[in-house]
């Protein structure tokens, strides 16, 4: 087993001793202030209810419309992978590969690698290659833009509402609820926790 | 000095330590893992500090500062309603939503489009320049620095996103369409340069220096 005692600062190198931590405290670098761990209570558990929350709402999000959007009497709704179609249709498959990565490919798997991290772990077995799993999601972590991709409908919904009338779709809050289910997730996961109890799976 | 008088910390790199990039596990010079190549927990490379890391940052940051000139001149999209077209930049984008009085989004998407994009460029030029001429001034700001603009670059592709959306959704043939515009290309690959040229950037650099002219007068 291999036992973490100290742990240097991700932005400037110093080295910490790792201390016992009351849930929801954080660790903070007495050098340059960087978080150096966050603590918390039933941890894997509670990541793993908003993962699965998550999962849902990714589900719902693609079914109903985001937007619609009404002028002159005609009617036309869009999905939310209708944005990467289009782009790829009028010869920007660049821009439909980077949208459809950041908000519907990257915040997807993230929600998954969680499920498939920590669903067995809650059963008391080992995940699929959890080190690559859990390698994927440090990586993909800043392509993932759901939030931004909730900040450009609302200006895509102000810019609209200048000239035509348009509507909220369910999908819409599907999505909202989905990118607070993620962000919940993450504040929630222990990493320290997790490591811990991979390392005890591979003692037995 | 009161400083030498104080039980001197160390860092990872003084103790011939190696910090994990991906899952911060600590390993040991005396640990007995294979070959110190890979993370004995997650099989990540490890590495003390980003290889090449000034020279890759460098390029990253060139390259957007050249596609920063065309993401600004051409249109990111045009609007064709009833045979009439208005194309917009980042720019003209903004302008309009503050015309037609929405303050609020007119600011998001200032700050978001213009601002930060630029804060950007112009941060991690000094950063970069900073830890190549070892400079010593300020460390914890700079690293202040290095944290805010991480956190806030992804924020620059609400447009792209703004873009996205309308597209997909004003497709009505006579009355009015959305088309896309080759500035957005060009923004788009300024947001990912730039994300690329911070996650290259080594703010361990900004401290091995300040430690380095610390050893070098005592």
């Amino acid at each position: 087993m291999m036992v973490e005692t100290h742990r240097a600062c991700l932005e400037c190198d110093m080295l910490h001793e790792i201390t016992e931590m009351h849930s929801g405290e954080a660790g903070y670098c007495q050098r340059c202030g960087a978080v150096l761990f966050r603590s918390q209570k039933n941890s894997l558990d509670g990541a793993l209810a908003f993962a699965l929350t998550g999962l849902i709402f990714f589900f719902l999000a693609n079914l109903f419309p985001l937007l619609e959007f009404e002028m002159q009497g005609n009617i036309q709704t869009n999905r939310l992978i209708d944005g990467s179609i289009e782009f790829f249709s009028a010869g920007y498959g660049l821009l439909g590969l980077v949208v459809l990565l950041s908000s519907v490919v990257a915040p997807m798997l993230i929600l998954l690698f969680l499920v498939s991290i920590l669903l067995p772990l809650k059963f008391h077995k080992k995940p699929f290659f959890p080190e690559a799993q859990i390698r994927l999601l440090v990586h993909l972590r800043p392509w993932a833009m759901a939030e931004i991709f909730v900040l450009g409908i609302i200006v895509a919904y102000v810019k609209l509402g200048d000239f035509a009338d348009v509507s909220l779709g369910v999908s819409l809050f599907s999505f909202v609820f989905m990118v607070l289910a993620t962000l919940l997730a993450y504040v929630t996961l222990d990493m320290k926790d997790l490591w811990y109890r991979l390392g005890e799976l591979q003692k037995k | 000095m009161t400083q030498e008088r104080q039980p001197q910390r160390q860092t990872a790199r003084q103790i011939g330590a190696v910090s994990c990039h991906a899952c911060h596990f600590l390993v040991m010079p005396d640990d007995p893992v294979v070959d110190h190549k890979y993370c004995p927990r997650c099989n990540s490379g490890i590495f003390s500090r980003k290889k090449n890391s000034i020279n890759r940052t460098w390029a990253l940051l060139v390259a957007a500062m050249i596609l920063y000139i065309p993401a600004n001149i051409f249109p990111i999209m045009t609007v064709v309603s009833f045979g009439k077209k208005t194309e917009d930049t980042i720019i003209s984008g903004v302008l309009h939503l503050a015309g037609s009085g929405q303050w609020v989004i007119a600011l998001v998407v200032f700050v978001a489009s213009i601002l930060v994009p630029i804060i950007k460029i112009i941060s991690l030029t000094f950063l970069n320049a900073s830890v190549q001429i070892k400079f010593r001034w300020r460390p914890k700001e700079r690293a202040y620095l290095y944290r805010i603009i991480e956190t806030i670059g992804r924020w620059s592709m609400v447009d792209i996103f703004m873009i996205s959306i309308l597209i997909g959704l004003v497709k009505l043939q006579a009355i009015a369409t959305v088309e896309v515009g080759p500035g957005a290309l060009a923004f788009a690959a300024v947001v990912i340069l730039t994300m690329f040229a911070a996650m290259a950037f080594e703010p361990r650099l900004i401290w091995d220096q300040a430690e380095d002219s610390v050893h070098g007068r005592g």
